[in-house]
């Protein structure tokens, strides 16, 4: 009876535990093979065949169709420079420049990697409509009123993330710092 | 207590391998991949083309808005798979993924060099099963293995302005993806026409 009582106990927290961390690391992510610059993080392995195990459970699991190596990469960012989580109600400021690429587009995404809905039907920029300043940089506001400029609205969204992808780049698996790709940068510049 | 503190031990060192065998099963077992919510709506080795992302169509997550796409969903088992992709005016892109949403090749409108993006696809014995033609291996075709008889295929073309939209479509729609039948016998044929 007893032996019994034991034998199912270990099991339970076997299963609790397994299923536990499989839950966890494939919604939140791991650090396996990231690339992180700044506020920006991407994972450029999986776009190859050798893209590590967690990444891809994540994938298959939301049903996501990563972007090959051949095409271009994505960073994604949540967060801030300061470490504030990205909020829809406040205005924030993307500017700077964007690492060498033929083309990029950023996007704004819900938590779950769904568009949100919003008047204007705009979901991102591609860097061929952005305005820009006379030395090329541009800035991007991002608030759920009309901003002058590059407005991007959040639909007044609690939390949001951007994907910035870089499309024909040479930023890749070889990458390691600011310096090979020069991200945005993303500041909080005010809340209601 | 001794027992129980032993019980604890065991079962968590038997979730590290639930955990680890459940992660590495997860790609095979996932039923709401990105393969199977476009099961429904693709032909097979045939392009269809997705309606622009949008909130409200929320097949896949991260779709880029930008992009125009069109999926050949491929299976190689009837013979390979000839794939045509005209290059639009902004940027094209094919992307190759395992049943098992593995992208194993990826090739833009650039590294392509051509107004027409024009590939093979095969399984690695099919590609063995090629005759040793000087034709066969000649650089202007290009031959991709494909890991798994089935697939799928994703071409992209980017509109850079919302307004572009309708002629990033229209290239995509000018695409083909079908399974080539008799190639043996084709190849034997072509050379002979050339001259």
């Amino acid at each position: 009876m007893r032996l019994t009582l034991i034998t199912l106990l270990a099991l339970f927290i076997a299963t609790a535990v397994g299923i536990g961390a499989t839950w966890m690391t494939t919604t939140r992510g791991t650090e396996l093979g990231t690339l992180t610059i700044g506020a920006w993080t991407a994972r450029p392995r999986t776009g190859t065949s050798d893209v590590d195990p967690y990444s891809r459970a994540t994938i298959t699991r939301n049903g996501e169709l990563p972007i090959g190596t051949g095409d271009g990469v994505a960073f994604t960012a949540a967060r801030d420079d300061l470490k504030k989580p990205l909020d829809g109600r406040c205005d924030v400021v993307v500017s700077g420049v964007t690492p060498a690429a033929r083309f990029w587009t950023l996007t704004l995404y819900d938590r779950k990697g769904h568009l949100v809905a919003n008047s204007l039907q705009r979901f991102g920029f591609t860097s061929e409509e952005i305005v820009r300043g006379a030395d090329g940089a541009f800035e991007i506001r991002i608030a759920s009123r009309s901003r002058a400029g590059n407005w991007l609205p959040t639909g007044g969204i609690e939390r949001y993330q951007l994907m910035l992808r870089l499309y024909d780049t040479p930023v890749g698996v070889a990458t390691r710092t600011q310096r090979d790709a020069p991200m945005p940068a993303i500041a909080t510049v005010g809340c209601p | 207590m001794i027992r129980l503190v032993f019980t604890i031990i065991a079962g968590v060192l038997l979730g590290g391998i639930v955990h680890l065998v459940s992660v590495l099963l997860l790609p095979r077992i996932a039923t709401e991949d990105a393969y199977s919510r476009l099961t429904p709506i693709t032909k097979l080795n045939a392009v269809t083309q997705l309606a622009p992302a949008d909130p409200t169509n929320a097949l896949m997550p991260y779709m880029d808005p930008a992009f125009a796409v069109a999926i050949c969903r491929y299976d190689l088992s009837g013979g390979a798979i000839k794939l045509k992709v005209p290059v639009s005016q902004a940027y094209t892109s094919v992307s190759f993924y395992t049943r098992n949403e593995l992208a194993y090749y990826a090739i833009n409108d650039r590294s392509a060099g051509k107004k027409v993006i024009e590939l093979d696809l095969m399984t690695e014995a099919q590609h063995n099963d090629l005759p040793e033609d000087e034709d066969v291996t000649a650089a202007d075709r290009l031959i991709i293995d494909s890991p798994t008889a089935t697939g799928l295929i994703v071409m992209k073309a980017l509109a850079a302005e919302p307004g572009l939209m309708p002629q990033a479509q229209a290239s995509l729609a000018a695409s083909s993806c079908s399974v080539q039948t008799e190639m043996p016998a084709k190849q034997a044929e072509a050379p002979q026409a050339r001259r």
